[in-house]
């Protein structure tokens, strides 16, 4: 699928001239500078930029867990940025899905605590899908360990599973691979890939890596506060 | 222990002693008593006896006070001292626990190289202290002189005397082989130039046998001793800060009574020489030297441990050494008192008080 | 360089401040809390001491009359003519027109300087003092009431206790009118290895050794303990906080510590510096500790008098005085206590290598071996506790009953509160409900300190208010059974007591007389009653058990009843017959309860007491009249006998007093309570806040995942709240084997006692509401910290680069 010939409107996700700064010792900054972006359904972006360009940041947005100064963005034509924190938290609960690069798993939950955590936040749990992740990702073993006892490539998966346990229409990935070696990294986000799609999630991914980036369906640019192809 | 408990009791009979001299002068006026209703001593006054061997509670302050040269079977040579005083906060007599009076009781035993003393402090009025005239018996607590009277002859011419403390202790018997001697005109003891005296009389003949112990070691031993009485309620002046008083008993059986009140002036010396049958003659004041030859430091004070007695008009001229330089009388009014030793003209032994170092 | 090390190391206090703040509050209000409770103590020891010591000579050996009241004077002197040292002393109550003092007559120059109350500086002190006119020696308080009716001159002496004269013996002779007749004797230590045996010079007296401590002391120790109790069970909490907050500023501190290594400071300076950081800190909130001390004794001073006074009738002054020696120890626990809770973060600084990773993790993490370690020596505590219960005897082991168990709840709280939690996660369903309890869990090695430290505050005060209750209830009641006469009257002297007998009969119903003697039973010296043959003693009086038939035969006079204490020490069994004075013997026919007091007591038939004892004072009496009209029939004897109010007791009067002494401990017990529960609050706040600072990284998640900050702070007040509730909850159970252990085995073996215990749920439910109210304020300022968290705090945990 490509985005050619759909519209804005029906984009999954659209951002339209994005601005974000920071306030930091030596003043403002403006890490996005007017940023548009569309996703589609079930598409997988790869947002690449250097160090400090505003990946996170644009993502972070994306996912709700802050407001940009100004801009607009939608989701399923709907304006995440007019919520309020309530609504915000509904959105990330209900619409999108997090993987970062630190895991971020609950630590005093287990394995498959963990895992269904969201999809039963989501109120979209179900034991079939998640016995199948938990078969495909290779966590059979696992489920009644807590974090601190697997190793870095171990909890990424829980934490993609956790991620897509959801079924959330949006993935939203901040360098899942970054904490792992080259071969357990690209064994990871193969098995995102492929789960997202059989999820029919959407997949907006932060890498650095072209090697990466190249399995996705797209690859954007963030340079100068905003998007170049 | 005794002695730590001598430290901590207050009676100051000295103190009183002293203190009393103040007011003393003024009632020195022939009305017989001075200002605080105490009776002071008249001269001419006939002494009584057994009677006065008991107890004056209308005078301020009285003694019983027995000193003795001791030896023991090896030659060691030992003193001995048992003292009674007698101290009136008012005059007269009271029942139980009203009686004012206070008693006294210092015991002591001097060898060459130690002393002990002991005290023991008492109200009278309730039979832990006392003296009564005939049969005559002074005590404080255990300690007592009792006399154990033959069938003529003084009341005092056989004494039991005991006292016992915590490391030492004594029982002496008491013979006396000559009579009791007057002090002064008659038993009338002028204290200074100003008229202060006292009634004082002795028996310095007294033979001793008898047992001291020593941290509980008994040995016998046999000796001399000399018991003096003396009672008065003002007898040093208010300028006299303390005496020199020696008692000897000389080779040839004769005795000595010396004393020096020193005042701010100078002294007041007196002596009595009695003969070895019991004759009494004082010497005039001016006829007695009493000259310190060497201090020595006894309770943490410089003491004329050493003296030299001269009496011209006898031909007296001796050195006396005591047996023990540090005869300190640790109590509650602390002096010095222990048996000493002379030569000279003549030698002999004897004891020396000295008070107000 | 050392110096700039120094202040690298000082200057994460200025980034910290409130942490700083907690250090200083924990050491301080450790201080405080101990140094006020052990002022008190040795404020009330010391008193009993000088009581004991001053009015009693009791650090002597004492001689008494086995028979009768009083040692004839001659039998002093036969006793020092004997060779023995001893000092007689004539005492009793005298009134100075309407001040009533305990007159000790001595003899100053036998009296032994072990036990001189003062010295005369010189002999005119002395001469005063034994003169005729007289001298009272008396405190400033004494002086200050007797200056105009004493009649004799006054001499103030600091350290004689109030309502207290000494005097020569030859003026309490005269004013006691005692024609010398001595109370008893006071013997030196050390006498003499030769005298002769006191069976030969005074078989009348028997020699009574000295106590090493003063009975009031003995009587009251159980009140100090809880005192002690509260004051080292704040300390141990304060000492959770400075161990928390120590540990937390270390941690916080690895990376500037791996810095100063790198650029050369050696381990030991480093040490040294951190040591010397930490005694500073010691230093300084020590001085506030004991002066903060020193106002909470000065506060509570009145009420812990008040209530010794009336409790067990102990003087203790009101004020305090700064005693060198609890500053000293104040200072030195402030010190040692800071230096044992911050050993094991010095240890580990030690430990860490030089280039430690700098990566936070949980300051006290606790592996579930530490919990389980924890509960074994729990177990093992309890065990011992129990053992002791059932096979110790003593008081010692009533202490050690009493710590084993405290020890063993605290270690075994963790695992009870992580079973709960176990439990509670494993019946929720709800995702969000299990997180909760699991998260809760997850805190509980960072809270288990604090949470340990609201538990022994809880227990201790469910443990010591049930005690104190029981108690109260008990004795009150006793009061009523006992008390059942209208009117109590004390005649001043036989001529009157004979008028009262005669009159008292026409205006009331009954008139009982209480006349009692101090016998030797048993080889002790203590009270013998006798009592009427009255409905009034058959109905009321307190029997814990006793034969068939007993007031007959107490009024037969073969019968005798004793008290709780003497059945319990001396093991005296009913249907025993036991000797009551030289060739009276009775039969033990029952035992009555007779809380308060210290020693043996036995009642007898009125006539054969007075047969027994023809001379015994017969001067107290109750009356039986109509209630209301006790108050008329008081007045009147008032008038018609020209008595002293004190003399006329009424029984209402004696009950309000009595009620009004128990107030007075409630309100210390209460004040005591609310300080304790408000330490173990600020641990609880400074174990919060010290979490609320790695928790971020917890909650991040969960609030990505859709969760509001708003319900993530519920959430952490929710779960403050449960644990204290599960705390509370385990608290009830320890402190009721707490109040057990006081009132069946403490109480047992300080008095020969025992109360009742009764329960008071309403109690709990205050003491949990102030708790709750603790908790609450606890969890606060940590959680509005976190309701209120920037967003960008928050993705700051999700930042790749940190």
């Amino acid at each position: 699928m490509t985005l050619a010939g759909a519209t804005r409107n029906e984009m999954l996700l659209s951002l339209s001239n994005i601005v974000k700064s920071y306030q930091t010792a030596e003043g403002g900054i403006e890490i996005l500078r007017g940023v548009d972006l569309d996703l589609a359904a079930a598409e997988s972006v790869a947002l690449a930029g250097e160090s400090g360009s505003g990946k996170s940041t644009l993502l972070h947005l994306a996912g709700g867990l802050d407001r940009p100064d100004s801009g607009i963005i939608l989701m399923n034509g709907q304006d995440v940025g007019a919520l309020d924190d309530s609504g915000r938290a509904r959105y990330r609960r209900r619409e999108v899905g997090l993987v970062f690069q630190q895991f971020n798993l609950i630590p005093s939950l287990n394995v498959a605590a963990n895992i269904s955590f969201h999809a039963k936040l989501a109120g979209r749990f179900d034991v079939d899908w998640e016995r199948e992740l938990v078969d495909r990702l290779g966590l059979g073993d696992l489920l009644t360990r807590y974090p601190e006892q697997l190793s870095g490539g171990q909890q990424q998966r829980v934490a993609i599973g956790r991620t897509l346990a959801a079924r959330p229409p949006l993935v939203l990935a901040d360098e899942p691979t970054g904490n792992l070696d080259e071969a357990t990294g690209d064994a990871v986000l193969d098995l995102m890939l492929s789960l997202s799609r059989s999820a029919g999630s959407a997949l907006l991914l932060v890498t650095h890596s072209t090697r990466l980036a190249g399995k996705l369906d797209r690859k954007v640019f963030l340079r100068g506060g905003k998007i170049v192809p | 222990m005794n002695v730590r408990y001598a430290a901590y009791a207050f009676i100051a009979l000295w103190g009183l002693v002293l203190g009393a001299a103040g007011v003393g002068a003024q009632g020195f006026a022939g009305l017989g008593s001075d200002a605080h209703g105490f009776a002071v001593p008249q001269r001419g006054l006939v002494l009584s006896f057994p009677r006065d061997h008991g107890p004056h509670p209308d005078f301020r302050i009285e003694w019983w006070y027995v000193t003795a040269n001791l030896q023991a079977a090896d030659g060691r040579r030992l003193g001995a001292q048992w003292t009674l005083f007698r101290s009136a906060l008012v005059p007269g007599e009271g029942q139980g626990w009203a009686d004012p009076q206070i008693w006294i009781g210092h015991a002591a035993v001097t060898t060459a190289d130690s002393h002990y003393v002991a005290e023991r402090l008492g109200r009278g009025g309730v039979g832990q202290a006392g003296v009564v005239a005939d049969p005559f018996e002074a005590w404080i607590d255990d300690w007592q002189m009792d006399a154990n009277r033959p069938a003529d002859g003084d009341v005092l011419d056989r004494v039991e005397l005991r006292a016992q403390a915590q490391d030492f202790g004594y029982h002496l018997t008491l013979a006396a082989k000559g009579h009791l001697i007057l002090q002064g005109d008659r038993g009338y003891s002028v204290k200074s130039s100003m008229g202060q005296a006292s009634y004082y009389y002795s028996q310095p003949f007294y033979e001793v046998r008898g047992t001291v112990s020593i941290g509980g070691a008994p040995v016998a031993v046999t000796g001399r001793a000399w018991l003096d009485r003396e009672w008065s309620s003002q007898p040093l002046a208010s300028n006299q800060t303390g005496w020199d008083w020696f008692s000897l008993h000389l080779a040839s059986g004769e005795k000595i009574m010396a004393f020096r009140l020193r005042d701010t002036g100078g002294a007041f010396t007196s002596a009595n020489w009695i003969s070895a049958d019991g004759k009494t003659t004082p010497m005039a004041s001016g006829d007695v030297v009493l000259e310190p030859l060497r201090k020595a430091s006894a309770g943490g004070r410089e003491v004329p441990v050493a003296w030299r007695v001269k009496i011209p008009s006898r031909g007296l001229d001796i050195t006396t050494r005591p047996l023990n330089d540090n005869a300190w009388m640790a109590t509650s009014t602390p002096y010095w008192e222990g048996p000493i030793f002379f030569e000279g003209t003549t030698s002999g032994e004897g004891y020396l008080e000295m008070t107000g170092y | 360089m050392i110096w700039a090390a120094f202040l690298a190391l000082l200057s994460h206090w200025r980034h910290r401040p409130l942490q700083l703040v907690t250090l200083i509050i924990g050491i301080t209000l450790a201080t405080a809390l101990w140094s006020g409770v052990q002022a008190i103590n040795a404020e009330a020891r010391a008193s009993y001491a000088r009581a004991a010591s001053i009015l009693d000579q009791n650090g002597l050996p004492q001689l008494l009359p086995k028979n009768g009241d009083t040692i004839p004077m001659a039998v002093y002197a036969k006793l020092r003519r004997a060779g023995w040292s001893v000092s007689p002393v004539i005492e009793g109550d005298y009134r100075f027109g309407p001040f009533r003092v305990r007159l000790i007559g001595i003899e100053p120059l036998t009296m032994p300087i072990e036990n001189r109350i003062f010295a005369p500086s010189d002999s005119s002190e002395l001469v005063d003092f034994i003169s005729k006119k007289g001298l009272l020696v008396v405190s400033p308080a004494t002086a200050a009431r007797l200056k105009d009716v004493a009649g004799m001159p006054l001499k103030i002496y600091e350290d004689i206790p109030d309502d207290a004269a000494f005097t020569d013996i030859g003026a309490a002779d005269r004013l006691l009118n005692r024609k010398g007749s001595l109370s008893r004797i006071v013997m030196a230590t050390g006498q003499r290895p030769d005298l002769p045996a006191l069976e030969t010079v005074a078989p009348e007296l028997i020699s009574q050794s000295a106590d090493d401590r003063p009975d009031m002391a003995r009587l009251t120790d159980s009140f100090h303990l809880n005192l002690t109790a509260f004051g080292f069970l704040a300390f141990v909490v304060g000492l959770f906080i400075v161990y928390s907050a120590t540990g937390l500023s270390f941690q916080q501190r690895r990376a500037t510590f791996r810095t100063l290594r790198s650029l050369g400071v050696s381990l030991q300076s480093m040490t040294a510096m951190l040591l010397v950081e930490i005694m500073l800190f010691a230093l300084i909130s020590g001085v506030l500790g004991v002066l903060i001390g020193y106002f909470l004794a000065s506060a509570l001073l009145p009420g812990v008098a008040a209530t010794l006074r009336g409790l067990y009738g102990a003087s203790v002054p009101g004020s305090l005085s700064f005693r060198p020696e609890w500053w000293l120890a104040g200072m030195a626990m402030a010190l040692a206590g800071t230096a044992l809770s911050s050993f094991q973060s010095l240890w580990r600084v030690r430990r860490m290598p030089i280039l430690a990773a700098a990566q936070p993790r949980a300051w006290a993490g606790m592996s579930a071996i530490t919990l389980r370690l924890q509960a074994l020596a729990g177990a093992i505590l309890f065990g011992i506790s129990v053992f002791l219960a059932f096979a110790g005897s003593g008081l010692a082991s009533g202490f050690g009953v009493l710590g084993a168990l405290l020890l063993a709840s605290a270690f075994l709280l963790p695992a009870f509160l992580s079973r709960s939690l176990r439990f509670a996660e494993g019946r929720s369903s709800d995702a969000l409900a299990v997180w909760f309890w699991a998260d809760t869990r997850l805190q509980l090695p960072g809270l288990s300190l604090a949470l340990m430290a609201l538990l022994l505050s809880l227990a201790v005060n469910i443990g010591v208010g049930t005690m104190v209750s029981s108690f109260r209830l008990t004795f009150l009641g006793w009061l009523d059974q006992r008390l059942v006469a209208e009117l109590y009257v004390t005649a001043r002297d036989e001529a009157e007591a004979a008028r009262l007998r005669e009159w008292l009969p026409k205006h009331s119903d009954a008139v009982l007389p209480i006349w009692s003697v101090e016998g030797n039973v048993l080889g002790d010296r203590l009270q013998i009653f006798g009592v009427a043959d009255h409905p009034t003693y058959r109905d009321h009086w307190p029997l814990l058990n006793g034969l068939p038939d007993v007031w007959n035969r107490v009024a037969q006079g073969d019968g005798a009843l004793v008290n709780e204490q003497l059945w319990r020490v001396k093991g005296v069994q009913p249907g025993q017959t036991i000797s009551l004075s030289d060739g009276w013997t009775v039969t033990v026919v029952g035992i009555y309860s007779d809380y308060g007091n210290p020693k043996g007591q036995a009642i007898v038939g009125l006539d054969a007491l007075v047969q027994h004892y023809p001379n015994l004072a017969k001067l107290r009496y109750g009356i039986r009249i109509d209630p209301a009209l006790a108050p008329d029939l008081k007045l009147q004897i008032l008038r018609e006998f020209g008595l002293p109010e004190s003399n006329v007791i009424d029984q209402a009067s004696l009950k309000r007093q009595s009620q009004a002494v128990f107030e007075q401990t409630f309100a210390v017990t209460g004040a005591l309570n609310v300080l304790t529960l408000a330490v173990a609050g600020f641990a609880m706040f400074a174990s919060l806040l010290t979490l609320s600072g790695i928790r971020l990284p917890q909650l991040a998640p969960v609030w990505a995942m859709g969760v509001r900050r708003r319900d993530l702070a519920l959430l952490e007040i929710a779960r403050t709240l449960a644990l204290w509730c599960a705390t509370f909850i385990a608290a009830i159970p320890v402190g009721l084997a707490l109040a057990w252990v006081l009132l069946a085995i403490v109480n047992v073996e300080a008095f020969g006692w025992r109360l009742p215990m009764m329960i008071f749920p309403a109690d709990w439910l205050w003491l949990g509401a102030v708790a709750f109210v603790a908790s609450v304020l606890s969890v606060l300022l940590p959680v509005m910290r976190l309701a209120t968290v920037n967003p960008a705090d928050l993705l700051r945990v999700f930042a790749n680069e940190r």
